[in-house]
Parts: structure tokens; sequence; C-alpha cells
């Protein structure tokens, strides 16, 4: 692999993907929640004809649609991308890959268009009945975005509903409705939506507290307050429930992955949480993403969350490598060597076809055989890792362990901050429903500085989604290095410098306009 | 229902739909073509916002297309996907550019605190309506002139594509030694020249100011010259050259391909024909007869016409990506780039769903188009 793979390529455009994922996930979370936040407040108004329920709705919709732009811009970047950066990618599963964005686009984007147009220029064009019907359908629009791209990711993640065709030397779908219905999408849709519901509700709740710190547009705040602590709220509580499945999956389609969450590197049965610690080297040559880890556990909770059960054995780094017979998991070592066997039962395949009609057959019953996909295609993957140089293979097999403090880090930031937004948006809801909320500074600071937060906790969100399953682009298929673009790696590090200027740019323009218009109050919105 | 169609059948039912898109994208380009004409019809501020109001609830429309578009492909016919995206890198880096750059305009431009000032956002407009129809347009020419880039089979048995042009895609349009960069040209030009055509008599029918509607007139007129020089440089030149054709064994190089694609499918013959007559049949209207009606002759036109000119170069065993020279046989054509029959049926069903937005769009443009946009719309929206 050493040889032909140029890493830096891969780095380049690994960031410039991620970088684009994660300015575009800026934006998404809160168009997600905001959409049925407004869509709310203009029910009200159309069923009480009250006045300040439009003002409220008006003065959200302006912050939503500044918003809304630039996540767009970034959408339509990362799809391309699919194309431009990950190429070898876009070819050897986009029959499957491809039909989510496909129906996302014809499901979704256009519904998006049309009646976001209606949402904003519509007001004094059409009836309140059609404008309250258009500002419902924006936000099951946006909704139903997420839900094709999501599932499209957690197909990456867990590719099911398929099978490799060797004549093509292509993942083909067999099952649609196993790609669409498969737990991990699931999980991922209504965790990833919900988590933009709180973010949505923390935003409203922030900024109406501002205001209450301004003492300006005290009972439209609290009114605001109310929807977006109820709303976020319940975004909370559905994100607890899938942030429990989706560790339930990744505990069994990627053990790797909750390996370096916990970093556990050494499994047991009964394996306890880490609350906070750290890794130290162990300095072996023959092991060399060995650490030892020091950390302040929870006994036990970790095989409860991941297998609810208290003594459930949950594998760690080094039994995903090395291997553990005991537990009859094989190393990683051994799933390269039949990977690459994989490999070469594809090639001699393609080589037998006008050469050995015989041999090719026996080859073709190979890749449909369920024994042989289950022990050999399904590490093709791993294939690319394997070297017959020792030195070399083992550095290879290293690189399928992720980054550790990231993965670790960014999930004790996520669940911490998700805790406190729980009880903040309790409170809130509490004091608002309960009009004890006046003179409360210290709470509307609290709340203020909340809104920063919920962005950093759905982006470690996504740092852990992502960067914990590398090296793979499709587990276990297919690592990043098969499935880059043959760019030269200075066109990509000049597109990624384009692309981080400009979209910095934006989002410098974007939080000034946003920062004046919440300035600027309901009133003039 | 699908199930029962033949692949070939499916594979031709789904270029069909990739047509239909990027058919609705080149009409949707009168967006882009708008765009460039703000500051040429629009003298004062208030003639400007009114310019930009109108387009600021249509822009969205082109830029879902593109993506729809993208996806269709993306989903349909991945190995295009993955070499002209992964290989021409710079010109679709370009392209993806220019809309960028778009999106952020219409919302930004008028709002307090704007960071860029007003003046900036309306620059993007008009880079967004300059090059991306111009990229785009010569994009969609290689369809007929054929890029440099090899399908080769890796050591593993997996299949890739590799660009063997030198300039990522950019030789495309900048190699001048090579003669169909001229053809390639030729259609960026003329799309751009539609576009605007298409901008006009789309303010001639969407704005109520006797002022912009005046000079979008003449526009129309102006413009209509280098379109149709152009076009029919493309037009004669694509029909009298050797076309990318394949059979079962082989890729070849056949004299008058295209023509003969418009002879022997002569649906397609016809719609062009058609195609080409309403466009210029909105051009006489809006340009010479000041009639609103112009947008929808020469936008049907336009659908007609790209859609027509998609399937000559696809259909009639002809490849739509063809790779030219010594990569001749890597051409892709619609059988050997397409998604499996499976995919192909299950995006089938999902394509029944397409009429009904056309449906949603129809009622939803109706209601807000009971009238013309004029100064007092303005103030409205976001």
């Amino acid at each position: 692999m050493e040889q032909f793979v140029d890493f830096s390529l891969i780095d380049w455009s690994r960031a410039q993907f991620a970088m684009t994922a994660m300015y575009h996930w800026l934006f998404v979370p809160l168009t997600l929640g905001i959409t049925i936040i407004i869509a709310i407040m203009e029910t009200i108004y159309v069923r009480t004809g009250k006045e300040e329920w439009k003002k409220m709705t008006k003065f959200w919709m302006t912050l939503f649609g500044i918003n809304f732009a630039v996540g767009v811009a970034t959408g339509l970047i990362l799809e391309f991308e699919f194309g431009t950066n990950w190429s070898n990618y876009s070819w050897f599963v986009g029959d499957i890959f491809g039909a989510p964005l496909a129906i996302e686009g014809i499901m979704a984007f256009f519904m998006e268009a049309t009646f976001v147009a209606v949402m904003f220029f519509g007001w004094n064009r059409v009836s309140k009945k059609f404008h309250l019907v258009s500002t419902w359908m924006v936000a099951l629009a946006v909704n139903l975005s997420a839900l094709w791209i999501l599932v499209a990711n957690a197909w990456m993640q867990n590719p099911v509903g398929m099978w490799f065709n060797p004549e093509t030397a292509r993942n083909e779908m067999i099952d649609f409705w196993a790609v669409l219905f498969s737990p991990t999408a699931i999980n991922k849709f209504f965790h990833a939506a919900a988590s933009g519901w709180v973010t949505a509700g923390v935003f409203v709740v922030g900024i109406s507290s501002w205001f209450l710190l301004k003492n300006r547009h005290k009972e439209v705040s609290r009114k605001s307050i109310l929807i977006g602590a109820l709303f976020g709220l319940g975004g909370s509580v559905l994100v607890m429930i899938t942030g429990d499945g989706s560790a339930r999956q990744v505990a069994q389609v990627q053990p790797m992955k909750l390996a370096v969450i916990e970093g556990l590197y050494e499994g047991e049965e009964g394996a306890a949480f880490s609350i906070a610690g750290y890794a130290k080297s162990t300095n072996n040559p023959e092991r060399p993403y060995e650490k030892e880890m020091h950390s302040i556990k929870i006994p036990k909770m970790l095989s409860l969350l991941a297998f609810h059960e208290f003594n459930a054995f949950v594998p760690g780094i080094t039994d995903l490598i090395e291997g553990n017979d005991e537990q009859g998991i094989i190393s990683a070592y051994e799933k390269a060597i039949r990977g690459k066997k994989a490999q070469q039962m594809l090639r001699q395949f393609k080589d037998t076809k006008d050469t050995n009609p015989v041999e090719h057959a026996r080859l073709k019953a190979l890749f449909e055989d369920k024994e042989w996909i289950d022990n050999y295609f399904r590490y093709f993957g791993y294939g690319y890792y394997y070297d017959e140089d020792i030195n070399v293979f083992r550095t290879n097999i290293a690189r399928l362990v992720p980054n550790i403090p990231l993965n670790y880090w960014t999930f004790r930031i996520m669940v911490g901050l998700g805790c406190i937004f729980i009880i903040v948006l309790a409170l809130a809801l509490w004091w608002a429903y309960k009009r004890k909320l006046e003179g409360k500074k210290w709470f509307y600071y609290v709340a203020i500085i909340c809104v920063p937060l919920v962005w950093v906790c759905t982006m470690c969100g996504w740092a852990i989604a992502e960067v914990g399953r590398q090296p793979w682009v499709i587990q276990d298929l297919m690592p990043t290095v098969s499935a880059v673009s043959q760019v030269s790696v200075g066109a990509v590090k000049t597109t990624f410098i384009l692309f981080a200027v400009t979209f910095t740019i934006l989002l410098i323009a974007e939080l000034k306009i946003m920062f004046m218009q919440i300035k600027k109050g309901p009133k003039e919105g | 229902m699908f199930e029962k169609m033949s692949f070939l059948t499916l594979q031709h039912y789904w270029f069909i739909l990739v047509s239909i898109l990027g058919a609705l994208l080149v009409f949707l380009l009168y967006v882009q073509g708008g765009q460039t004409l703000i500051r040429r019809l629009g003298k004062t501020p208030i003639e400007r916002d009114i310019l930009i109001g109108s387009l600021g609830s249509k822009w969205e429309f082109t830029f879902t297309t593109l993506v729809t578009f993208g996806g269709a492909f993306f989903a349909s016919f991945p190995l295009f996907y993955s070499t002209s995206f992964g290989g021409a890198y710079w010109v679709w880096i370009l392209i993806l550019f220019c809309f960028i750059i778009q999106s952020v305009a219409y919302e930004f431009r008028n709002k307090a605190n704007n960071f860029l000032g007003a003046k900036t956002y309306e620059t993007f407009l008009f880079i967004n309506g300059l090059l991306g129809t111009i990229l785009l347009g010569t994009a969609v020419a290689t369809f007929f002139t054929g890029s440099l880039f090899e399908i080769i089979q890796n050591e593993n048995g997996t299949i890739s594509s590799i660009w063997r042009g030198p300039a990522r895609g950019l030789e495309l349009a900048f190699d001048f030694t090579r003669y169909e960069t001229f053809i390639n040209l030729s259609l960026g030009l003329a799309v751009f020249c539609l576009a605007r055509i298409l901008g006009a008599l789309y303010f001639i029918n969407n704005v109520d100011n006797e002022n912009i509607v005046k000079r979008a007139v003449s526009n129309v007129k102006i413009t209509a010259i280098p379109f149709l020089i152009f076009f029919l440089f493309f037009l004669i030149n694509i029909l009298v050259k050797d076309g990318f054709a394949y059979n079962e064994n082989q890729v070849f190089m056949e004299p008058y391909k295209y023509l003969h694609n418009l002879i022997e499918v002569p649906i397609i013959g016809i719609l062009l024909l058609i195609g080409v007559v309403l466009v210029l049949a909105g051009i006489f209207l809006g340009g010479f007869k000041a009639s609103s009606k112009g947008i929808w002759f020469a936008g049907i036109g336009t659908i007609l016409t790209v859609f027509a000119l998609l399937l000559t170069a696809g259909f009639n065993n002809t490849c739509y990506y063809p790779a030219y020279g010594e990569y001749l046989q890597s051409s892709i054509n619609i059988e050997n780039s397409s998604s499996s029959r499976y995919t192909l049926v299950v995006m089938s069903y999902v394509s029944l769903m397409i009429p009904f937005v056309f449906a949603y769009i129809w009622y939803a443009w109706r209601q807000m188009n009971k009238r013309k946009i004029n100064a007092s719309d303005v103030e409205e929206g976001h």
C-alpha cells in the first residue's frame, strides 16, 4: 500500500470534505429545528389571529433565512465533492449511495425551494392558510432532506441491503428497504434531526434570554422561551433514546469506534465507563498504536450501555488489532490477509473471463457463496492494508486505529453538554410557564452561553461519527486510500484554501447580519 | 411495473429523466442570465431592487435543479459522475464556486451590517451569471467533443477512471490547438447568451416597470445576434463532425453520427426543430412585440432543444461522455456506466413523484405570481 498511496492526498481530501461538512453542519441543525418552531408559532397566529405571534414568526423566520442560504451553498459542495474528491467511491457504490441523494433532490429540495419562496415572499401574495401550509412544508422538507442524506451516511457506517457484483466489481443494492430502515439509519436520522431540534430550542431560549437581559420584548421572549424550551426538551429526550440505540449499533457494527471513544485498549467483561482520563504510550514497537489508559471509571457501565448487560464483553483496541481467540475475535492482520485473498479472487475472476470459463464460473460461484462472503469478502477493504514486509504491514495495520484523544474527548463533551442543555431547557420551561423568569440574570447569562455551546456539542457528535469510523469510507469494505480521486495534492490544497476562505467570509457575513437582526429584535424584523 | 422493463429500457428511461433535468436546468439559467442584466436594465437602486426581488424567489429552483441533476446522474450513471467530477476537477470546482457565491447574495445583499457591502453581493450575482453559464455550457459540449480520460482495471480487479487531460478539465476550454475547444466554447457562450435572453424575457413577463421592460425588450434583440452565431456554430459543427458510436465490440468514430441520430430517431430531430423554432418565436415575441409571452415560447423551446441535444448525445448507440484519441475505448455510454437494474427500478418508482413535484411548483408559482412585481414589493420579503 505504501508504494502507491500518497497519504497527504488522502489527508487533504479528508480535510476538505471535513471542512465543508463542518461548515454545512454549522447551518443545518438550526434549520432542522427552527422551521418547526416557526411553523408552530405561525399556526398559533393563524388560529388566534394575534399579531404578536405573527411578529414572532417573522422574527425567527428572518434569522432562519440568514442561516439557510449558507447551508444551501455548503450542501451543494458536499454533494459534488463525492465526485470531485472521492470519485472511486462514487463508482464503487454510486448504485446505493447515489439513490438517496437523488431521492433527496426529488422529494425534499424542490419542496424546500418552492415553499421557502412562498414563506418569505408570500405574506401579501397568498392566503393565510396557504402561507401556513407552506411554512409547514418547509419544516417537513428540511427534515426529509436530512432523512435521505443520513440514510446514505448510515449505509456507509453499516452497509446493508447490497451484494458485490464481481462482473462490474461494484457494490449493488438488492434491498432498498433494508437500506432505508436499517437500525443504524433510523437511529442516525432521529439522533441527528433531534439534535437539530435541541439546537433550535437552545438558540430560541438563548436569544430570548438576551432580550430579557436587555429588558426588551418581554412577553414575546417569554412565549418564545415556552415554545423553544418545550420543543428543545422533546428533542433532548429523542436524542437520549437514539443515542442509546446508536451506541448499541456501534458496539455491534463498529467495535473499533466504540473502543476508541472509550480509550479501551484491553477488552473486558463488565467493562467500566471512563469519565475522564489520560493515556501514556507503552513504546511497544510491535504495537505502535498501544497506550496505557488511566481514568476515573464507573464500573460495568460501558457493558451496560453498549450491550444492556452488566457483564458483557466489550472488545478493546488491542483485541481488535491483535485478535482474541477466547472471544472469537480475529485479528486485523488475519482480516487483511483474507481481504487480500478476496481481492486476488476478484482479479482472477476478471482475468479468466475469456481464457478459462470453468475457473471463471467457479470464482463467480464463490462471490455468491454466503460462507465465503462472510469469511473473506466482508474483509475486502482490509486487503488494502496487507503487505508482505511485516514492518510495513504493521505500520499499515496501525492505521486502522482512529484518532483516540479526539474521539474520547468529543464524546465526553457531547454527552456533558447534552445533559447541561436538558437542565437549562427544563428550568427555562418551568420558569417561563410559571412566569418566574423575571430578574433571573444569572440564568439569562447561562442560556446565552449555551447558544455557542450547542454548536460545539453537535459538532462533537459528527466528529465522533466520522473520525471514529476512520479509515473506512464504507465500513470494512472501502478505506479512504482506495476511495480518493487521483487529483494532485496541490490542486486539493488550493481548493481547500479557496473553500476555507470563502466559507469563512460567508460565516463572518452571516454572523454579522444575524447579530444585527437580533439587535433589531422582533418589531423591526 | 418497472420490473418488467428490460435493463436497456430502464437505462434509456433514466437517460431521458436526466436529460429532462438538464433541459430544465438550462431553462432555469434565466435566473443567471437575469443576474448579468441587473446593472444594464436597472439604472436606479429601486429598479435594481425590483430586478433582484423578481429573481429572488426563483434562484433556488435553478440551484435545486442543479443539485438534483447531479444526484440523479450519480444514482443512475455513477461512472459518468465519478469520471467527470473526479477528472475535470477544476471545471467543476469553478462551477461550484460560482454557485456558492450566488446562494448568499440574495439573502445578504440588502441586510444591514452585511460585511461585504451590497455591491460585492451584486458582483457575486454577476460572476455566477457569467461564468456559471459559460462553464456549464462548455462542460456539456464535451458530450459531443470528448475528453481525455481512461477507464482502467486496478491490480485488485476494481475499476477506476483516470483523467489524462493535462489541466484537469481546463484544457477543454483553453487548449486552442484543438478545434473542438472552439465548439466547446461556442456552446458555453451560446448558453450564456440564451440565459440573458431568457432573463430579459422573464423580466418582461414578471416586472411591472415600464423602463425596465423597455430596456429588456431592446436587450433581447441585441443578444439574439451573438446567440444565433454561437449556437449555429455549435450545431452545424456537431452535425457535420464524426460522432462517438459504439457496438457490442468497440467504440468507433462514425461520420455524421449526430446528424444520423436526428434522422434515425426522428422524434429527437422533430423535438430539436420545434425547440429551435419556439426559441426563435420567443425572441421575436419578446424582442419585437414586447410580449410577456416570449418567456413561455423561448422557455419551452429551450427545454425541447436541450432535451433533444442531450438525447442526441446518448441515444442510438452513442457514447454520451466520450474519451477521444488513444483512449477512445474508454468512452462512456448509457449501458456501461449505469447503476444496476435493481437501483434503476427503485429509482424509477421514485420518479413517479416528479409529476406531483411539478404540480405543486405550478400551483405555488400561480399563487405567488397572480400579479407582477413592482416597487411596493421590494420592501416585502425577508
